[in-house]
């Protein structure tokens, strides 16, 4: 026989736990600890709130750097052989550091680019969220640049033709023909480029930045029980990725009905 | 029948490093209003020809000529004659994410700096001529293929091009929708256009070309008069040829 419960418990405990149905009291406080207590409820709001705008900045930075790197190897790849002068070099002086950029984002862990930008590069800026997205957001440029690489490459080389027929120049044939197909080409790969960028900001607690597993995991050890924090904030996401998910598949679908 | 409105001078494409020959050698010229067709076996380069003269293919030896000016040379601002050169292409290559009548009045509005209303007056236009006003707010893939051929068609006419190229432009259309687009561009002819057709369309060549040339391996075997080539034939090879296809 374990003790009287209310003797094991650290805190006081409200009345409405006491009150209630004995087997339920031990429930009723962990419950109480891990959200009630102290408002601790406020913090996962916190949370849930810096998760989402860091992987919301995140994704507008890496859509902008994609973009760029992704014109950058796309014109390089089908010009270079025909270009000279002044702007090949400078042409093939960015698609090599394009090319650095990818290899070093994409062969080493986000976790450890996000410390080395908070803790080395931004040592001085006490600005967690905006170093996290800035770091998140170069990450998943490398990664959009490939998908916008891949959704450029798509598009029927017959339309550059028909482009370049009417006299446009290559920059604004891609303006107005290619990129405009070939975002509606990676739109659903780019929204789960999202998804998975929400969970990879997962780690941004490394800097003690407070999204919704540091949250989770201030609370456990607040609380000396990680049960409830933990399983809250796994319940965050997988309520946030079920959104998502959910509103991806709307928007294919709708995409595939406005299909040729 | 004037002045010369391009030249091509000794053209050379050789691909993977001078191991293909796509063109050798070829020397022709089109006259203004002229309609030259171009005829030949697949692989005889005609289309690279074709290509070549608006550079959508850069030749790797040779000169073309664009209403006397040297537009190989590298000085050149190509995008401002190929405004000049319309091009039809086998496979249409209409813009999909646009309606019909903005894949018409893009060009004119953004090169030519015309106003949207004047734009679309002469796209509405060129769509009534060409019988298909009612899918001016449709998009491409709401089309059939001789329609978008035609599409096609008066897209490149709105930039109001010296000449026309086309490229095998009933090759990728069902037989009944051959004759709709040979049509447009008999009316065309008729109008003075200058054109010049790759096709296998023997009768379209006999009917509405000046001057037929006919290649083989990369080269003009022979060229004259439709009835120079289909009747009287000189050479071995386009009597060859022209056994097989008619």
């Amino acid at each position: 026989m374990r003790p009287s419960a209310s003797q094991s418990w650290p805190l006081e405990a409200p009345d409405w736990i006491l009150n209630g149905p004995e087997w339920l009291n031990d429930l009723g406080y962990d419950f109480y600890k891990s959200f009630v207590f102290d408002n601790r409820y406020q913090m996962y709001i916190k949370g849930l709130g810096n998760t989402l705008l860091l992987t919301l900045l995140a994704l507008l930075i890496g859509v902008a750097l994609g973009v760029v790197i992704s014109l950058i190897r796309v014109s390089w790849d089908k010009n270079h052989t025909e270009m000279q002068g002044p702007g090949k070099f400078f042409l093939g002086f960015f698609n090599a550091l394009a090319k650095v950029y990818l290899t070093v984002i994409r062969g080493t862990p986000a976790v450890v680019q996000l410390m080395i930008m908070y803790f080395v590069i931004f040592a001085s800026s006490r600005n967690k969220v905006m170093v996290a997205a800035l770091s998140f957001g170069i990450n998943s440029g490398a990664y959009v640049a490939e998908i916008i690489r891949g959704g450029i490459m798509s598009i029927d080389t017959g339309q550059m033709e028909a482009g370049r027929s009417l006299g446009f120049g290559y920059v604004a044939t891609m303006r107005y023909i290619i990129l405009p197909q070939a975002f509606k080409a990676v739109l659903p790969t780019l929204a789960n480029e999202f998804i998975v960028l929400l969970k990879e900001t997962a780690v941004a607690g490394y800097v003690g930045l407070t999204d919704v597993t540091y949250a989770g995991n201030i609370i456990g050890g607040n609380c000396y029980d990680y049960l409830f924090p933990l399983l809250m904030s796994a319940l965050i996401y997988l309520i946030l990725v079920m959104f998502f998910t959910f509103l991806v598949g709307k928007l294919e679908r709708r995409l595939r009905s406005s299909e040729r | 029948m004037s002045a010369d409105i391009i030249q091509a001078m000794d053209l050379q494409k050789h691909f993977d490093g001078g191991d293909i020959k796509a063109l050798n050698g070829v020397n022709a010229s089109v006259k203004k209003g002229e309609v030259v067709v171009v005829i030949g076996p697949s692989g005889s380069g005609k289309s690279t020809f074709l290509r070549c003269l608006n550079l959508l293919e850069v030749p790797t030896g040779g000169k073309v000529l664009f209403e006397g000016v040297d537009i190989t040379d590298k000085k050149a601002d190509i995008n401002l004659h190929r405004q000049k050169m319309g091009m039809v292409f086998q496979h249409f290559n209409l813009f999909p994410h646009m309606t019909i009548l903005r894949n018409m009045t893009l060009a004119p509005m953004k090169l030519l700096k015309k106003s949207q209303a004047d734009a679309e007056a002469k796209a509405k236009a060129l769509l009534e001529r060409v019988g298909l006003s009612d899918r001016a707010n449709a998009y491409p893939s709401q089309l059939s293929g001789g329609q978008k051929q035609r599409i096609a068609i008066v897209r490149a006419l709105c930039m109001d091009p010296e000449v026309m190229l086309f490229d095998e432009p009933t090759s990728a259309l069902d037989p009944e929708m051959v004759g709709e687009v040979l049509e447009v561009m008999k009316e065309l002819a008729k109008e003075g256009m200058t054109m010049v057709v790759v096709t296998h369309e023997m009768g379209f060549a006999r009917e509405m070309a000046d001057r037929v040339i006919f290649m083989a391996e990369g080269k003009i075997v022979e060229e004259g008069t439709p009835e120079e080539i289909f009747m009287a034939p000189k050479q071995p090879r386009t009597r060859d040829f022209l056994a097989k296809v008619l």
